[in-house]
């Protein structure tokens, strides 16, 4: 098929995009809990069944760890799903949440980023989703709306490939992209079901007829197998979400960059990392400065599991510093998280590098215009041997 | 560091610390409007009101125009009809 | 780019605004991006809306501090100067208010729409959300976009009586909007 795909020019939130983005997947099963800042999905998710555009069996759950638990069912019976959460919902459904990726379930699941309390909030910040980075799951981070949807329907692609059998979130800032409103491009669903694999019934499944047994007790080795399996899945992931971004540019013109985007770092002497919409302002920021002459790029990272260490690689090697910018605190190491698996990627290629980090963002602080551009000017400094500070709170200090 | 907060964990004491309050009066766009020789004093009005506006005034409710929202529901529950929800006056 | 703030209490459909106006924006083949900043949920908080229009993408996603146009949905928010924190010198503001501005609130705004914009909307709607009303206004004072595609962005929020009836609000706020240079 040559030409690109052209859809339909809409206003929408981050939130609308997902819902327009299932509807066009044609799950079978949805179940969702409302929690802000994701209640709109649950919304719009129930308007679209009532008018007969979502085909799904729509279940209405009392609680996060239903719903995960009823997709666990819907998906182990060979079912497509959906759900939506964010923050204390995933935390609610944890439980089934790590069971779903271990029963190498292709669920999709979309997830808003939200701060943990206490103290008390429901504001915005990457603490819930990152937290999670060991359960299992692919992480996919977007940072506009039509990213959102883009994603979505890229996600049952990738986590329906008989390779990959892993449960994807496609993750979005609370209220700085789940509420933000803009100009979206929505694909027709015939061209989405074109991309999209065809349904078809797994070999293992709950099925009546053909009688298996899921998840038996299992001790040591067999049981050490399936976690190294689930490792080489996460393994085939980096190569697929970079085919998968390329074969979605064939077919509607638009492009990611896949694992990680890049924007003018080939020619950077500094690089920030960023995950999200704040990654998004940066790019306006990093024009600013390399008007004033600074060589400076930045890297998003849009697959945060698996950790695209490669890719990575390729974009940081020759740099003199690199600024990583976390919405999130990883305590214990009292670092941002995105920075320690950035100083693990160092370590781990032999790079010795200035490698600086900016917490900032919680609980739906703004990353201003004016956070970015200290912490560019702190990576300069870092990158020219100056003094400065490992670790800044923007916020803080 | 220097912090605007006091205890290591998220706690304030309500007695040293200003809390933050609103006057929601100032969202109001009708007011109720209390006719007294009706009011017979049974405290419904006060009982109801969201924002626990109204005072007990001896002989009558009235409420607090400072945090009155002109919801309404006092003028709905008075059962001798003394209160009347008007937008003359603020 | 043109960056606008509004300001409101909730249940004023300040969000609803900025909202109308994003549809209204790229119905003109123009990119707008408009998100709100509140605290709690609840009618009467304080609340603030920002959007954002280019004729290409938009790539900042935060809070707008250095405004070109304000837009106030309550008069309660000209006495109150933080709302005018940052507006740009050749500011513009558009406002609510039931009583006839003499001076100009603010230093830099220098051109003002102002509209008694809860007065129309208790004629025409029977309640007091100002913010189509204030739209109408905004499309006279700016002349950033046209009445009759705000009358098109409408159609993606109402049906019905209630469409008819901010249409004709919008349409009031366009035509009766007071515009003053200072």
């Amino acid at each position: 098929m040559g030409a690109i795909a052209e859809g339909e020019i809409k206003v929408l939130s981050g939130n609308q995009s997902t819902a327009e983005a299932v509807v066009l997947c044609q799950p079978d099963v949805v179940a969702a809990y409302p929690i802000t800042p994701q209640s709109e999905v649950v919304e719009e998710l129930s308007k679209f069944h009532a008018e007969g555009a979502l085909q799904a069996e729509l279940v209405e759950v009392e609680s996060e760890h239903s719903a995960m638990s009823v997709l666990i069912g819907a998906s182990s019976s060979g079912g497509r799903t959906f759900s939506a959460t964010s923050s204390h919902g995933l935390l609610y459904m944890f439980e089934a949440y790590f069971y779903a990726s271990t029963l190498r379930l292709p669920i999709v699941m979309a997830h808003v980023c939200r701060e943990l309390a206490a103290p008390n909030t429901v504001l915005c910040s990457q603490q819930d989703i990152l937290t999670m980075r060991d359960a299992g799951w692919i992480q996919i981070h977007c940072a506009s709306c039509q990213e959102i949807l883009d994603s979505i329907i890229m996600a049952y692609r990738l986590a329906e490939d008989p390779s990959i059998l892993l449960p994807v979130n496609i993750c979005y800032d609370g209220h700085y992209l789940s509420h933000l409103s803009a100009r979206v491009e929505v694909p027709n669903q015939a061209d989405v079901l074109t991309f999209l694999p065809q349904k078809k019934l797994r070999e293992c499944r709950l099925d009546p007829d053909k009688p298996m047994m899921q998840a038996p007790f299992l001790g040591g080795k067999l049981f050490t197998e399936y976690r190294y399996k689930h490792c080489s899945a996460m393994q085939n992931a980096l190569q697929k979400i970079d085919y998968i971004d390329g074969e979605f540019q064939k077919s509607f013109g638009r492009s990611y960059g896949g694992l990680i985007e890049e924007y003018r770092t080939e020619d950077a002497e500094i690089v920030l990392v960023a995950l999200g919409s704040a990654a998004s302002t940066a790019k306006a920021v990093i024009d600013v400065k390399r008007n004033e002459g600074m060589k400076v790029g930045l890297i998003r990272i849009r697959s945060f599991r698996p950790f695209p260490s490669d890719r990575l690689e390729k974009a940081i090697r020759g740099k003199k510093a690199i600024g990583v910018i976390d919405r999130d605190v990883c305590f214990g190491w009292n670092t941002g998280i995105v920075f320690l698996e950035l100083r693990a990627l160092l370590t781990r290629l032999g790079i010795s590098m200035p490698l600086v980090n900016f917490i900032a963002g919680l609980s739906g602080a703004d990353i201003t215009v004016n956070h970015i551009g200290r912490a560019i000017d702190t990576t300069q400094k870092a990158a020219l041997n100056k003094p400065h500070q490992e670790v800044t709170w923007l916020d803080l200090e | 560091m220097e912090f605007q907060t006091v205890y290591p964990g998220p706690w304030v004491d309500i007695d040293k610390s200003e809390l933050l309050t609103n006057n929601v009066g100032e969202w109001r766009y009708r007011s109720p409007e209390l006719e007294k020789s009706k009011c017979s004093h049974c405290g419904q009005c006060y009982l109801y009101c969201p924002t626990g506006c109204i005072e007990d005034k001896d002989t009558y409710f009235d409420a607090n125009l400072a945090f009155c929202k002109g919801c309404g529901v006092c003028a709905k529950v008075c059962p001798v009809e003394a209160i009347r929800m008007t937008t003359g006056g603020k | 780019m043109k960056e606008i703030r509004l300001h409101g209490r909730g249940g004023q459909g300040v969000v609803m605004a900025s909202e109308i106006l994003a549809v209204a924006f790229v119905a003109e083949g123009k990119y707008a991006t408009a998100f709100p900043s509140f605290g709690t949920e609840r009618r009467g908080a304080p609340v603030k809306a920002f959007l954002r229009t280019d004729d290409k993408p938009i790539r900042e996603i935060t809070q707008i501090y250095d405004p070109d146009c304000l837009l106030l949905a309550d008069p309660f928010f000209q006495n109150v100067a933080e709302v005018f924190d940052g507006l740009k010198p050749e500011g513009i503001l558009v406002m609510n208010s039931q009583v006839p501005v003499e001076r100009s609130p603010h230093k830099n705004a220098k051109l003002l729409g102002v509209v008694d914009a809860t007065s129309i909307a208790l004629q025409e709607i029977k309640r007091p959300s100002t913010n189509t009303c204030l739209v109408g206004a905004f499309a006279a004072t700016t002349k950033w976009l046209s009445l009759d595609t705000i009358e098109l962005a409408l159609k993606e929020f109402f049906n019905g009586k209630a469409l008819e009836g901010n249409i004709r609000c919008a349409r009031r706020g366009f035509e009766e909007a007071k515009i003053i240079k200072f």
